[in-house]
């Protein structure tokens, strides 16, 4: 962990661009913020709001009647009340496998045709990146309440604590491993101590975010993903139990917490 | 031709100050593919900006812009007038878009 000694800040300065520069020179606390002028999401979002309302699929369906848990086409708050049960499905969903259930049901896609692409490569982008850039950006500023009456989001938090405490791999590592402290950073980027009180309430509402190393916005699952890759772990299925259970212990852990994604992360 | 960008412009009475995204891979032609092989370079090298038909900004870039570039400037001028933003690529692409100053 390195201080940020002006040659170095120079140094990274010259060997970014345009974006990067307004990202450094921007105030502190820039996550605390939502998104900014200079936010690239903004334009995931745009993308995302055209998908929203373009017919595809067999049944050549939009999204526009996808409940989100608020009724049919409600997308304001829908953010902050998941991860939650549904009864239609019979399961606990985050935003990412709803938006996958709806494109299965309304727009008669299979599971396969709806979870294709959903993370952007190079030269590929994913239109489920605009897509939930585009549904969380309708929650902005609305306080973090996803519900945990039902006792099916009960074990998915029980069962995403369980996880995060969890040591296991060829490194023996936990999400706690690296989660646990205050004030570490990777690369530049603050790494979140999850494990305290209120530690969660400090970063989940600002996912998404665009990464600026990455190009595009990322979700709160590919960012999960990327954890339990980092952890050495074998690789885990697009919304699978585990990564809706750690997002919903997460997402519970945030009560109250205005929501201020898309972030903008380096 | 491009994404759309996402044009802001905002005056204060005196000036107006304009704020856009673009999207674009802005690659430098110095990075190597998953092959092993340089990715050619495709950047934006020339940005306008006109304010009611009169010329306010002129841009050359360069491979040092970043990938999806956020561009802020100002000038003097009062709202209600609409903003029109080109770029320019080295391939030749281009795009415009335009917004009202607010």
């Amino acid at each position: 962990m390195h201080a940020l000694t002006p040659t170095r800040l120079s140094l990274a300065l010259a060997a970014a661009g345009v974006a990067v520069i307004a990202l450094l020179a921007a105030p502190q606390g820039l996550e605390a913020q939502g998104m900014e002028d200079d936010n690239p999401a903004v334009l995931w979002s745009m993308r995302g709001e055209e998908l929203w309302a373009t017919p595809v699929g067999p049944k050549q369906a939009t999204l526009e009647d996808c409940d989100l848990g608020l009724g049919p086409g409600v997308l304001h708050g829908a953010y902050a009340q998941l991860p939650r049960y549904f009864e239609d499905s019979g399961k606990v969903e985050d935003l990412e496998s709803r938006i996958v259930t709806c494109r299965m049901t309304l727009q008669g896609m299979s599971r396969e045709q709806a979870e294709a692409g959903h993370f952007s490569a190079t030269g590929e982008d994913s239109d489920m990146e605009a897509v939930v850039t585009y549904v969380v950006e309708q929650s902005q500023g609305i306080p973090m309440n996803a519900p945990s009456d039902h006792p099916a989001e009960q074990a998915a938090y029980a069962m995403g604590k369980e996880f995060f405490y969890f040591r296991s791999g060829p490194h023996d590592f936990g999400c706690v491993t690296c989660h646990s402290q205050d004030g570490l950073r990777i690369r530049l980027q603050a790494l979140p101590n999850l494990a305290k009180p209120g530690g969660a309430a400090e970063t989940y509402p600002s996912w998404p975010a665009y990464r600026v190393s990455q190009g595009t916005v990322r979700s709160m699952q590919h960012r999960l993903s990327d954890c339990l890759r980092q952890q050495r772990l074998p690789p885990v299925a697009y919304n699978s139990d585990l990564l809706i259970a750690l997002t919903s212990y997460l997402a519970q852990e945030s009560k109250g917490a205005p929501i201020t994604a898309p972030g903008l992360k380096r | 031709m491009g994404s759309p960008m996402r044009i802001r412009a905002a005056s204060d009475g005196e000036m107006i100050e304009v704020k856009v995204l673009m999207r674009h891979e802005m690659e430098t032609g110095r990075r190597k593919g998953p092959d092993g092989e340089l990715v050619p370079a495709l950047y934006i090298n020339a940005v306008t900006a006109d304010y009611e038909g009169k010329r306010v900004f002129n841009g050359h870039w360069g491979p040092a812009v970043s990938k999806n570039p956020f561009l802020s400037f100002r000038f003097k001028g009062a709202a209600g007038g609409k903003v029109t933003v080109t770029w320019t690529d080295i391939s030749g692409d281009t795009r415009t878009d335009e917004a009202t100053v607010s």
